[in-house]
């Protein structure tokens, strides 16, 4: 059923990486995206590692939520490697057989490409996971704010985010009915061939439309009446605070990257 | 008591649609409720009743006629935040007025957008949670509460703005009987602690025998205004206009028409036993 | 004869997961031909997940539901007639409307049967006259429709489809007195031209009370009751004790009976509790020495 998809996939602990200021785990991501493509050498690339598995170990997040996260990708990986390896010239032929060749080169970029896109999915779900979407959204509004003053709707931006995430839950629930009162009156939903299947879904996706914009405008209604009016002025319950922690998980992760760097 | 809401013959008709005349859906409505009182106003779907409830908080301005509350002209536009925050309103479907995926977040909503500073808010966002009885829930998601929880949620986010009366259109329409009495009581208790003046819009007769006053909507006009005993004790008036009165109410009205005696105002299903026993008694000892 | 039965039927959600629960809990029961039953429960009780094995939308986790003697289950692939022959309405089925036309929401169900137009067209008329909606209404889009005449679409949608057995979860919710007065006599129209097993679901006691030959009060996954409806009344004070409510008139006689006056029978209608007390009345006056 729908409702076991997770949306948001928040892994909910205490650990330090859960407790750092998400202004600076987003900042800290930023530097570990950079701090992957800088280098060019194995060597880089084991200190990328390093990084992101002491991360990791911190985090107190199962191992095998960051197998879950790379693991969608592979088909996808493994598609760019093989036109890598085949497209790559040269460098040492390995192996050939009529027109293709596979280098020492193609075979160094392939296994490059597939490392460095696992680490940088692993290192980035680390974020996703320690950080709830609210805090996230929370800390992106604020790491974005000086953009107000270039008239950019960073608030506006915010609360769409807010309100999205509020209601994903309740759509999800409600097309889990909508589908349930469709299938009831004989609708083929799982069976069936793929037209009758197409047909289906306008039953599902109108009222699921409508009832999108019935709450949406009444939640417009509820939104006024409590004196909603965009971004100015406003004060917030949830208060950021950056602690010493924070500024050191920053310093230490610049390390990485001026190591990387030294060793490009 | 001084009256806080200040209804002076009220019309109201949504704009016309092309090709089509405007339906008047308030006709002349004046009524005034005073300081601390709960008010319920029943009325069948249709009846204009959640139309005129909108007219509280500015939400629609009157065609004609005038809404104040607490001195504060509903068509002020310089004071609208200040109207709004006197009087809260709070909706039918509780899942539709929640904004936020943090219950302490969602009740604070109304507050950050005043530009309550941090410690006050805090503290507000904390009683007002406290007094609905979902302080422990506050770092919850409200889509695992239950329909009546989230209610819950959504009168501390109005009370958490310490507001004069509160507004409630139908809120416990799409609960269960649980739900009902939680919501119910809450509100309840809001009167009798905070003095807070409740209006609440309903068809469920029981919850309108437990409030001061009854007030009935019919095609736009007031039909009744009393107590609850002085309006369901009018059995057939309340019938003829599609809606009910309390079955102890009804049953001593039958039995009435039987040709027994017992008193016109019976409303709950103690003083209809009590009346029933007295029947049995006082004849046994003639 | 039984239309419908359960055999130990079990239901468990989220199996094998921190959040597994037991829904519906070895429940076996038998609803005959033609019978209108009342079913409560209060909100996770397991009413709503037991009614949707009776169409086949939930497969048990063990035990067995039949129709007409045979498991719904035998032949997998057969799963969607027997949704045409137990028909499911859901609470507030107003919000599965999609089509362009009345007509063309209520003829949903039966042409997914694979009716011939004719069929379709008589079914769609005929249903609409029962549940009260004009034949001028079926070329409007029922989303100009009100609240009220949304749901009676909704409801003629399953309906047309003559399901053998009609389930409705909470056809009145949030609708005021007149709207649920006036579905509740439509569905009766419907029974008494038909004479298909209606179960009804819902949490007010005094809607059911009224038309229902037994009631069936789920509790914790479990059947706590099933029984005709004055039993079940005769036990009100156990199922006021599991958190339902009682009508009103129920109260009273229940507080009579604390004060030792008995009037020989259940009072849950106001018409029967005026019945007794009348009879009671008469029997005293009757029986008294002038």
């Amino acid at each position: 059923m729908l409702k076991d998809i997770t949306i948001g996939q928040y892994f909910p602990g205490e650990s330090i990486i859960h407790r750092l200021d998400p202004r600076f785990k987003i900042v800290i991501t930023l530097i570990y995206i950079v701090m992957l493509f800088t280098g060019g050498t194995p060597l880089c690339l084991c200190i990328g590692a390093l990084y992101t598995f002491i991360a990791i170990a911190l985090s107190g997040v199962p191992l095998k939520m960051f197998w879950r996260s790379v693991r969608p990708l592979l088909p996808f990986l493994v598609i760019t490697a093989v036109i890598n390896l085949m497209l790559v010239r040269s460098g040492d032929v390995l192996w050939s057989w009529k027109a293709i060749k596979i280098t020492e080169d193609g075979l160094n970029i392939s296994a490059f490409m597939i490392v460095r896109i696992s680490l940088l999915v692993m290192g980035t779900s680390i974020l996703t996971y320690t950080t709830s979407p609210v805090t996230l959204t929370d800390a992106i509004e604020r790491l974005l704010s000086p953009l107000k003053k270039l008239h950019f709707p960073v608030h506006e931006l915010a609360m769409m985010m807010t309100i999205a995430l509020r209601f994903i839950p309740t759509l999800i629930e409600e097309t889990d009915k909508i589908i349930s009162a469709q299938k009831a009156r004989g609708a083929e939903i799982d069976t069936g061939s793929f037209m009758t299947r197409a047909k289906s879904l306008v039953s599902i996706l109108v009222p699921l439309f409508v009832s999108a914009f019935r709450r949406a405008d009444e939640l417009a209604t509820a939104m006024e009446c409590r004196c909603y009016h965009g971004g100015e002025g406003r004060t917030r319950l949830r208060q950021l605070k950056s602690a010493p922690r924070d500024y050191i998980a920053l310093l230490y992760t610049i390390g990485f990257l001026a190591a990387v760097i030294w060793f490009k | 008591m001084k009256n806080i809401i200040e209804i002076e013959k009220l019309h109201f008709s949504y704009p016309a649609e092309e090709g089509k005349e405007a339906a008047e859906v308030l006709k002349g409505i004046s009524l005034s409720i005073r300081e601390g009182e709960f008010v319920a106003v029943l009325g069948h779907n249709g009846s204009g009743k959640s139309t005129l409830a909108k007219h509280i908080n500015a939400i629609l301005l009157p065609t004609e006629g005038r809404v104040t509350v607490d001195g504060i002209d509903t068509a002020d536009e310089d004071r609208l935040f200040d109207l709004r925050q006197r009087a809260g309103m709070v909706f039918q479907n509780p899942d539709n007025q929640i904004v936020s995926s943090v219950v302490e977040e969602d009740v604070a909503f109304a507050l950050e957008n005043l530009g309550v500073p941090y410690e006050e808010m805090r503290r507000r966002v904390d009683d007002a949670l406290k007094a609905v009885g979902m302080y422990e829930y506050r770092l919850h998601s409200p889509s695992q509460l239950s329909g009546g929880q989230k209610q819950r949620i959504a009168i501390a986010g109005i009370i958490a703005m310490q507001p004069k009366c509160i507004i409630l259109d139908e809120p416990t329409a799409m609960l269960d009987p649980q739900g009902r009495r939680e919501v119910l009581a809450t509100v309840q208790r809001m009167n009798r602690e905070q003095g807070i003046t409740v209006v609440l819009i309903t068809h469920y007769m029981d919850e309108a025998a437990q409030c001061d006053r009854v007030v009935v909507i019919d095609k736009g006009s007031v039909l009744m205004d009393g107590t609850p005993r002085e309006v369901f004790s009018q059995v057939e008036r309340i019938k003829a206009i599609g809606l009910d009165v309390p079955q102890a109410t009804e049953l001593a009205h039958e039995l009435r028409k039987a040709g027994i005696e017992l008193p016109e105002d019976i409303l709950t299903a103690e003083e209809c036993a009590d009346a029933i026993e007295a029947l049995f008694t006082k004849k046994g000892s003639n | 004869m039984a239309i419908l039965e359960t055999q130990e039927l079990t239901y468990t959600y989220s199996r094998g997961t921190p959040f597994e629960k037991t829904a519906v809990d070895h429940v076996s029961l038998s609803i005959n031909e033609g019978e209108i039953i009342g079913v409560m429960g209060h909100t996770g009780s397991g009413k709503s997940t037991l009614i949707q094995h009776f169409n086949g939308l939930l497969q048990p986790t063990s035990g067995k539901v039949l129709l007409d003697g045979r498991d719904i289950w035998e032949n997998k692939r057969k799963i969607r007639d027997v949704r045409f022959q137990v028909g499911l309405v859901f609470q507030y089925p107003e919000y599965q409307i999609f089509e362009e036309t009345v007509f063309r929401d209520i003829a949903f169900g039966p042409k997914n049967m694979g009716l011939d137009e004719a069929e379709i067209k008589r079914r769609v008329l005929e249903t609409a006259n029962d549940i009260g909606l004009p034949e001028e209404l079926m070329e409007h889009s029922p989303f100009e429709l009100s609240g009220g005449q949304k749901r009676r679409v909704a409801i003629a949608g399953v309906m047309a489809m003559e399901p053998k057995v009609l389930i409705l979860d909470e056809p009145t919710a949030g609708l005021d007195p007149a709207g649920r007065d006036l579905i509740l006599e439509h569905i009766r129209a419907y029974h008494r031209r038909t004479k298909n097993t209606i179960l009804i679901v819902s949490h007010s006691m005094e809607d059911i009370a009224a038309f229902a030959d037994r009631i069936l009060v789920m509790n914790r996954g479990s059947v706590f009751c099933f029984d005709r409806t004055d039993k079940v009344f005769s036990r009100a004070e156990e199922i006021a004790g599991i958190g339902l409510d009682v009508p009103q008139v129920t109260k009273v006689f229940m507080e009579l009976k604390r004060r030792g006056m008995d009037f020989g029978g259940e009072a849950y209608t106001v018409d029967c509790a005026k019945e007794l007390i009348l009879r009671r009345i008469r029997e005293r006056n009757g029986s008294a020495p002038c």
